[in-house]
């Protein structure tokens, strides 16, 4: 799936300046929790997630992540815009909630990022 | 690479808009000196929850990264409060975090062992009243 597909589902605003065509998304994790992001997260999921401070685009760069949605309405601070555009990374904002965002995208086919290790 | 490359930032305590800048250009110049996503992305962690420690718990401090041919050594010290008990602080889901760092996303109490998951050789020593010295080093070939 590709994040204009994915902003069309989720009826996103998008603060890019890509093509969103081109940045394909082979998963996705949800988290409001940015330690557990770091933990749990892969390399190339879709962040989704209701934080909207500069920590979370620094968490995105980190972890190689394509693109991040803003879920709940919320508006980003303008540092969190600008330091995404600095690095190109595609910004998603959906009205829905989390719950719903992720709903959608996984009744459209899009895989969870994580799954959990088997305990012996 | 001819000579090691040593970066080193000092790290202000509680500035949560510049949190994770050094972090960053430690993570592209490893990735200018063409090494290997996986060790890029591990590394990349481990600066990232270091800084964020550095900011959240011990009012900053120095982040320092010694990139050589086969490995990266990470090394954050701080003049902070340090940790009493680093068995406990070494617990998933233990934190002392403040409200303000919970209400950024972090002090979920999975930064430290999340640094060692990501090390080849992990070491942390600290003295309550004094600081905390840690140290990562993560091989570049296994």
């Amino acid at each position: 799936m590709n994040l204009k597909e994915i902003a069309e589902i989720l009826d996103a605003e998008a603060v890019s300046g890509a093509d969103l065509a081109t940045v394909d998304i082979p998963n996705a994790y949800a988290c409001d929790l940015m330690s557990d992001v770091l933990a749990f997260c892969p390399p190339g999921a879709l962040l989704l997630t209701g934080l909207t401070n500069v920590q979370i685009v620094r968490t995105a760069q980190m972890l190689d992540l394509p693109a991040v949605v803003f879920v709940r309405g919320k508006k980003p601070l303008e540092e969190t815009l600008a330091l995404a555009k600095e690095n190109g990374i595609p910004v998603l904002m959906t009205k829905l909630s989390l719950y719903e965002t992720c709903g959608k995208l996984f009744a459209k086919g899009l895989e969870p990022g994580y799954a959990p290790t088997k305990e012996a | 690479m001819a000579e090691p490359v040593s970066l080193e930032y000092k790290i202000e305590g509680n500035d949560y808009m510049v949190a994770g800048a050094a972090s960053n250009n430690i993570k592209n110049t490893l990735k200018m000196l063409g090494i290997e996503s996986d060790v890029c992305r591990r590394a990349a962690v481990v600066t990232y929850e270091a800084e964020m420690n550095l900011v959240i718990h011990a009012g900053g401090g120095i982040l320092k990264a010694l990139i050589s041919e086969d490995k990266i050594e990470l090394c954050t010290v701080d003049e902070g409060p340090g940790i009493p008990d680093i068995g406990k602080a070494m617990t998933e889901g233990y934190t002392t975090a403040s409200d303000h760092a919970r209400e950024m996303g972090f002090g979920a109490g999975m930064g430290l062992p999340n640094i060692k998951r990501n090390s080849d050789v992990f070491e942390i020593e600290s003295t309550p009243g004094v600081g905390t010295q840690l140290k990562s080093t993560i091989l570049f070939q296994k």
